[in-house]
């Protein structure tokens, strides 16, 4: 693993006019402990060597790219390629993040480990690495999201981690952080605090990218070896964004590559029904960090709705609101019933389940391909595997299992 | 800076006088009781009054005040709202300073830039943004300065020598400090250590030190007093007020709350 460095943020974690450190005082010096054990550990060349061994031998790296024959041929449009992040040891890209999260606060010394999650996704990798580190792990789960993925949360207990429910506010992925953040700012002395997204105070939006960065460096060298030229486009979800800025990072210097990023438009942005935050948000102040997010008119933030759990967030990276205002990245949104569909149709032509979140993606990577010439490559991130949300599925089309 | 809250602390400082800092949500238990509230609470001997105001996520607060602020919220209770109230507990109280407390995002939304002077016209002295560290102040500390608000600034136990000299540098009004690290409503951990951390800041700050988290009552306050200039006490007031049917049932709780506090800081006078 080695970690490249550029569009890194100031010294302060800004990127342009976001990003930043919007914590309380309490945090500020677990943050500057954290920045410097991380600049320090990822040139450790002892750390770089275990963390490409756990990369390769325990979450199965690199994962392949594939291509996708048949839905190439049902788009009629340019090859469309996958990025197989579902293939990875829990199914998705998490793991990348919370292997070096988990990694870190082993060499800091810290033995406990917390974090949030919405899916659950992030929840499991974050107690499977700890189960595997030997570190107790608590994870802050909204009330609401535990009823929608009852596996999820049975998943963590046996993996040996704490699951807690949150009831505050909207009791989803939001106040799960909001708790998170009220332990670690309890426990700072001997708590880790694994964020799952590009989001939060600085070091976590370069830190986590970086962590996820290795989808796009595996990503641009295997393109290449297939058939020596680059993509012309990338397409990824973005809820907070990670797996989309793992994705892009490597490409944000080639300047023929295209990055599509793609929202959650839930029910349709114009019922305010959705998780878009920069198709429809505006830049404010949330969880440590300053970027698009969607409020009220009062500085509420809104509860917001998406048929995927992962992308249902009210902000998103600092990194993807630069990317967004610089013109370099491209932001879209797919609504449910189109992810839905384009859950069905990569199911039936290729024989891959993706996960819901996923789904956003190759829904407007599909339409994109149509609009493109059959010489030129779409590479979309197929972020994680849907087995998750087969119940989700069943449930919208009336099945009970 | 605050003529009110410099004048407040002189005139304390005169007689030995430790500061009495309740802090209740704007808006909750309900918003036409606030204005009503403040005067119970000065009456009862509070001698600056803290106000939150509401925010969907608020991060550094413990359960007592999230729920006060979900209650405030639903009642509709915005920024605007919070400035028109602390205009009407003008109109008969000049001294009394009134802080404003709470996060950045609402702020950001009302607008930085005209904020302070609407804040400072409505008769706001202070305010302590508790996710705005001074780093990330930029042009809101400017404005914050045009205006003569003081922006309060947080110190807490985490906090490392270097930086109390560097907060120390830029502080107006009063430092604040957070004895323990946690969130508001917290404070089982038993009586914080104070003389170390709040002696240090003296060491590069001449202005008051106030301090709140985990203060509930009498006896905790004057334990605080020992050290500090001000006691800022939060959940447990907002804890009592929550279970008030009315608003005379709330102000003569609020007057009750505050009193006994008062009387155990003057003793220490004695």
């Amino acid at each position: 693993m080695t970690i490249k460095q550029p569009g890194k943020p100031d010294q302060l974690g800004h990127f342009g006019e976001f990003g930043g450190s919007f914590v309380s005082e309490t945090l500020m010096h677990a943050l500057e402990e954290l920045r410097e054990a991380y600049g320090r550990w990822r040139q450790d060349e002892e750390f770089i060597r275990r963390m490409d061994e756990d990369l390769a031998n325990y979450v199965g790296r690199p994962s392949p790219i594939y291509y996708a024959a048949r839905y190439t041929e049902a788009a009629g449009g340019a090859r469309i390629y996958l990025k197989r992040e579902d293939l990875n040891h829990t199914g998705a890209h998490k793991i990348n993040n919370t292997m070096g999260q988990g990694l870190l606060a082993h060499y800091m010394g810290k033995k406990r480990v917390i974090a949030e999650t919405g899916a659950g996704q992030h929840g499991v990798a974050s107690a499977t690495v700890a189960a595997r580190l030997n570190q107790s792990c608590r994870v802050y789960m909204g009330d609401v999201d535990i009823q929608r993925q009852a596996i999820n949360v049975f998943r963590m207990r046996l993996l040996g981690a704490e699951v807690t429910g949150v009831s505050s506010g909207s009791a989803t992925l939001k106040d799960a952080l909001n708790e998170a953040m009220r332990d670690w700012v309890t426990n700072v002395d001997d708590t880790f605090y694994i964020i799952g997204t590009v989001a939060g105070p600085h070091p976590y939006p370069e830190m986590v990218r970086d962590f996820n960065a290795v989808v796009g460096r595996e990503a641009r060298r295997q393109m290449l070896e297939l058939g020596d030229s680059l993509p012309d486009a990338l397409v990824a979800c973005v809820g907070g964004g990670s797996n989309a800025i793992g994705l892009f990072h490597p490409f944000l210097e080639d300047a023929g590559v295209k990055m599509y990023g793609v929202e959650a438009a839930g029910r349709g942005l114009e019922t305010g029904e959705h998780a878009a935050s920069l198709c429809a948000g505006r830049p404010g102040v949330l969880h440590g960090c300053r970027t698009y997010l969607l409020d009220d008119n009062r500085g509420q933030i809104r509860h917001t709705h998406s048929v995927s759990a992962g992308l249902d967030y009210p902000g998103v990276g600092p990194e993807h609101a630069w990317l967004k205002d610089t013109g370099r990245a491209d932001y879209v949104s797919v609504t449910d019933d189109e992810a839905l569909a384009a859950f069905h149709q990569l199911t039936r032509l290729e024989g891959i389940m993706p996960a819901l979140e996923s789904s956003h993606a190759l829904a407007y990577g599909f339409k994109l391909a149509a609009s493109m010439r059959p010489d030129q490559k779409v590479l979309i991130n197929l972020s994680g595997r849907g087995d998750k949300d087969v119940q989700t599925v069943a449930e919208i089309e009336g099945l009970s299992l | 800076m605050s003529q009110r809250i410099s004048l407040c602390f002189e005139r304390a400082g005169e007689r030995g006088r430790k500061l009495l800092v309740p802090f209740i949500t704007a808006g909750d238990p309900d918003p036409g009781w606030t204005v009503a509230l403040m005067h119970a609470l000065v009456a009862g001997g509070a001698d600056m009054i803290e106000l939150g105001v509401p925010f969907s996520d608020p991060m550094a607060d413990g359960p007592v005040i999230q729920l006060a602020s979900e209650r405030a919220i639903a009642k509709n209770v915005d920024l605007t709202a919070v400035l028109e109230m602390v205009s009407e507990f003008r109109q008969a109280d000049t001294d009394t300073p009134v802080i404003l407390m709470g996060y950045m995002n609402p702020i950001e939304r009302y607008g930085q830039a005209k904020f302070p002077g609407d804040a400072k016209n409505a008769g706001v002295d202070g305010l302590l943004l508790v996710d705005c560290p001074p780093e990330e102040r930029g042009d809101l500390g400017l404005a914050l300065d045009e205006a003569g608000l003081d922006g309060i600034c947080l110190i807490a136990p985490t906090t490392t020598r270097e930086r109390v000299e560097k907060i120390a540098g830029i502080a107006s009004g009063f430092i604040y400090y957070v004895s323990l690290k946690g969130i508001t409503g917290a404070g089982d951990q038993g009586l914080p250590e104070l003389a170390g951390p709040v002696g240090q800041i003296r060491e590069f700050s001449d202005l008051p030190i106030a301090v709140g988290f985990g203060i509930k009552n009498a006896a905790t306050a004057a334990n605080v007093a020992l050290h500090a200039d001000a006691c800022v006490i939060g959940s447990a007031l907002v804890e009592t007020l929550a279970v008030t049917s009315s608003r005379e049932e709330a102000c003569a709780a609020a007057k009750a709350f505050v009193a006994p506090v008062r009387e155990s800081l003057d003793n220490m006078l004695k």
